[in-house]
């Protein structure tokens, strides 16, 4: 057979958990690919979630849940010294509003300490009201201070930048449609650009994954997607609604709507959580917002609607059986590697799964660590955050750190360019504002959307109308009449 | 650090104005600080006409307006102007720190500092439409910009969700671009544009407006491929089984405009929750002492030749104040609107013994025909006008006689009076 290439080990979807468990595989003498279906990184399940990194009270006693979920929390401190992450610590509250909610705050305190949380205590409703003045219904509150709030973006390709410094490849827009097979064991996959020859293959295919585990002959398990829906506010709206995490009472299918701050301050509240066949579907509709909207009512009554500046959904990927992550080789395909099922708290979990998965293809390869693997990733600069002295500088070296395009977020020319041109660097519009916030914010880039469209056109040396939004297909301009081609 | 007598944020027809009129007051020294590459603001996109009937006597565009203001201070070596130039931060002290790319960061100094930033537009996340996030969601004045100034379409078969002036224009403008406009959509019972756009820009293309009617969901994955319309109640809830679907590539939303004032929220400049611009006098300053906002900024207007007239008052007294020569108030009246009348600026008098002639700026609830603005104070009516038409999309302007000044307490109500 011809083989495009030939690789140790293929890790199959560009999510957090492809990506982590990528700079894991990196950290060994292995030869290792990533490949992703859709034109970039975190895409999925990681594009639209909560951005929690939970403390790890919720999942069952003994579950990969509740390991891969306190031990992740742990190693984002590391992580975000070593690759420069955006995260907050800023704790989470379970907010109980009636004496039986109250009851379950005690279970949950109990849970959290059997899974070894650090530092739960119940707050009174003075002590809560001292933190969140707008919880005015709480009764007494969950106070779990480990827990924080992170950029998921910048995490899932900080994973991956670092992985690829470290000799890992990343290939966009190339779907795996096939497996190559001998005797029971995974040889290669197949791809659109060709077969690649491989010993291991890890699926982190996130709604996906059940799909992936069948091309390659094992169908244990599938993966239901489940809606949840958000509306995100300005920054301004922060003194009316929470500073932190704020969660309600869990019920059977999800932790709750929550109100909830992101490391960038807004504040968002969410999700609802409705099962669906769809893979693909993540439209929002106006029943899942009354619902959210009306739930959300209950933690804080006088929501400043009027404020909201976005509204979308993502899938978390919940599979069949106990709930409880998948995570480790398939009993039925020799060489293949499930991190499968990675609902919430994936995102948390994700340093965890990835350490686990890493260590047993290290094992079972014989594979021995690397002497020179580097930790650290250069982080670019992010011109908003800067003193005054350090932005005058930057402008001095380069004056487009001077030009400001985004206006709502302050993100400057500087820095779209940087985005464009790092490792793993964005080829789309929503690729540029994943990287540099440039269209996050108020206008939700009614200034800046043209312009990054031009600077895409310039730096990536395309038209304006071959610029993307996003996927395959979702073009933003077209040419005029006897204009430009 | 370099000190100006007026420094002015923004360098649109607003900020322009109100730097000659600065100047012409005694200002010794201006700085207009504007974001953009050129001076002019939106007006630059604007490339139709309609501009400066009131203010110049002529029929200009957007830009022939633009270069109006722009002449009017091109050869005064007092107003510098700086393009290019982003305004991150302004002090309670007037200090204001700026980047651009040849200047870097810079921090500048006004005696006062007057507020022209404009506004932006609602976006489709403001008013929570349902459905998918394709590419091909556009707001009128992004799309207008890349058509009039980069000269690329944002789509060919278009649905224009809103009323607003700049989307009827844009259904014009679409249309002589050979783009198939499908239809307006306007959730209101009435429109919320200019008459005179919506006979011009839609009856004249064949182009149907739907009153009460909006968009329940986007479709499309990549990129549009049409809308669910429903009918809406008069609460403007969609009416259950009155849905169609349109096919389209492109939604161009026309859905009301913000005044800008994140950099008025960083002064604690009080703000009024139905403009959603500062409160200001009736000489533009705001409730922190020495900064003055005209324009957009305070209110939405709908012709920029009253931008320019707001401009010009905020210009003068900005002066005044640098120049220590604005007297101080003996008395405070408070503008009330009442009755039919939604917003009315300024919201504040601060007068003294000799008067001055007020001019105030209003907008009214709903449309009504053949009816009366009445301006009453302590029980007494001290001005009054007939108004034969008075709709929300269309400023109504009144003037009040210095003479009048004294016979004003402590609120000055402003309502309409019979009509139908």
């Amino acid at each position: 057979m011809n083989y495009l290439k030939k690789t140790d080990v293929v890790v199959i979807g560009g999510g957090i958990v492809g990506s982590a468990v990528l700079r894991e595989l990196s950290k060994y003498k292995l030869d290792c690919l990533l490949l992703e279906k859709e034109p970039d990184l975190c895409l999925g399940t990681t594009k639209a979630n909560s951005a929690i990194l939970h403390a790890g009270f919720d999942a069952p006693v003994g579950s990969l849940k509740a390991y891969t979920n306190v031990e992740g929390n742990k190693l984002y401190h590391q992580l975000e010294r070593e690759l420069g992450l955006d995260i907050k610590w800023t704790g989470s509250l379970v907010v109980a509003t009636t004496e039986e909610e109250e009851l379950t705050l005690k279970e949950l305190l109990a849970r959290g300490r059997a899974n070894k949380v650090e530092g739960l205590q119940i707050l009174s409703r003075e002590e809560v009201l001292e933190q969140e003045p707008n919880l005015t219904s709480a009764r007494s509150a969950l106070w779990a201070p480990s827990a924080g709030v992170i950029w998921p973006f910048g995490a899932c390709l900080a994973f991956a930048q670092c992985a690829v410094q470290n000799g890992a490849e990343v290939w966009r827009n190339c779907p795996v449609t096939g497996f190559i097979k001998e005797d029971g064991a995974i040889k290669g996959v197949v791809t659109p650009k060709g077969v690649i020859a491989c010993r291991y293959a890890v699926n982190a295919a996130g709604v996906y994954a059940d799909r992936i585990a069948r091309l390659a002959g094992d169908d244990s398990f599938t993966i239901t997607p489940r809606k949840g829906e958000y509306i995100l506010f300005d920054k301004t709206a922060c003194s009316s609604l929470v500073y932190g995490v704020v969660f309600p009472c869990p019920n059977k299918k999800s932790k709750g709507i929550l109100v909830c701050t992101t490391c960038h301050g807004n504040t968002f509240i969410g999700p609802n959580a409705n099962e669906q066949t769809d893979k693909e579907d993540t439209s929002v509709s106006a029943q899942g917002m009354d619902e959210i909207i009306a739930a959300a009512k209950k933690l804080v009554p006088d929501l400043p609607l009027g404020q909201a500046i976005t509204q979308f959904a993502g899938l978390r990927a919940a599979a069949s059986g106990s709930g409880d992550f998948i995570i480790g080789n398939s009993d039925k395909v020799v060489g293949l590697y499930h991190a499968a099922g990675i609902q919430s708290p994936g995102l948390t979990a994700a340093p965890s799964i990835a350490q686990l998965l890493a260590r047993t293809i290290a094992t079972e390869s014989g594979a021995e660590e690397k002497p020179d693997f580097k930790a650290e990733v250069a982080v670019q600069p992010c011109f908003n955050r800067l003193s005054d002295k350090a932005k005058a500088e930057l402008i001095a070296k380069d004056s487009r750190y001077g030009r400001v395009i985004c206006r709502c977020e302050t993100v400057t020319e500087g820095e779209i360019a940087a985005a464009i041109h790092a490792p793993i660097g964005a080829l789309t519009v929503d690729g540029v504002k994943r990287r540099t916030r440039a269209g996050m914010g108020r206008c939700q880039g009614g200034f800046c959307g043209p312009r990054v469209t031009q600077l895409l056109a310039k730096e990536l040396g395309i038209t304006v109308p071959e610029v993307l939004k996003e996927k395959n297909g979702s073009y933003l301009y077209i040419p005029k009449k006897g204009g430009e081609a | 650090m370099k000190t100006y007598d007026v420094i002015i944020i923004g360098g649109g027809p607003g900020g322009l104005t109100a730097a000659y009129s600065a100047r012409e007051n005694g200002a010794e020294s201006v700085l207009v600080l504007e974001r953009d590459r050129e001076l002019g603001g939106i007006l630059q996109q604007c490339i139709h006409n309609g501009f400066g009937l009131h203010r110049f006597k002529e029929e200009l565009t957007g830009p022939g307006y633009a270069q109006k203001c722009i002449d009017l201070i091109k050869d005064e070596p007092e107003i510098e102007c700086r393009t290019d130039s982003m305004v991150l931060n302004i002090e309670a002290d007037k200090t204001v720190t700026a980047v651009s790319p040849d200047l870097g960061l810079f921090k500048v100094q006004g005696r006062t500092v007057i507020l022209t930033m404009g506004c932006r537009e609602r976006t489709r996340g403001a008013i929570r439409i349902p459905g998918t996030r394709p590419a091909g969601v556009f707001t009128a004045g992004a799309a207008q910009r890349m058509v009039n100034m980069e000269g690329y379409l944002p789509g060919k078969k278009i649905v224009i969700l809103g009323s607003g002036d700049i989307g009827l224009i844009m259904a014009r403008r679409l249309s002589l671009e050979g783009c198939q406009v499908v239809a307006c959509l306007e959730i209101c019972p009435f429109s919320n544009g200019l008459t005179r756009n919506i006979v011009q820009c839609l009856n004249d293309f064949d182009i149907p407006l739907y009153l009460s009617h909006t968009i329940v969901k986007i479709n499309g994955d990549a990129r549009v491929t049409g809308v669910t319309v429903a009918k809406v109640d008069e609460k403007m809830r969609p009416i259950p089984g009155t849905e169609f679907e349109l096919d389209c590539d492109t939604v161009m939303l026309s859905v009301g405009l913000i005044p800008e004032n994140e950099l008025s929220k960083g002064l604690n400049i009080r703000l009024h929750p139905l403009t959603a611009g500062p409160v200001v006098d009736q000489h533009r300053e705001t409730s922190q002492k020495g900064f003055f906002a005209a324009g957009n900024v305070v209110h939405v207007h709908d012709l920029v030749d009253f931008v320019s007239d707001e401009a010009e008052i905020a210009g003068k007294f900005a002066a005044l104040a640098a120049r220590g020569l604005l007297s101080e108030p003996t008395k405070t009246v408070t503008v009330q609107p009442t009755a039919g009348v939604r917003t009315c600026v300024p919201q504040i008098l601060h007068l003294n013994e000799e008067g001055e002639t007020l001019q105030l700026f209003l907008r009214v609830a709903a449309p009504r025909r053949k009816c009366k603005l009445v301006l009453k104070s302590g029980g007494k009516v001290v001005g009054s006008k007939f108004l034969p038409v008075a709709k929300p999309s269309e400023m109504i302007t009144v003037t009040l006689p210095a003479a009048k000044c004294a016979d004003l307490q402590e609120v000055l109500e402003v309502g309409l009076e019979g009509g139908l």
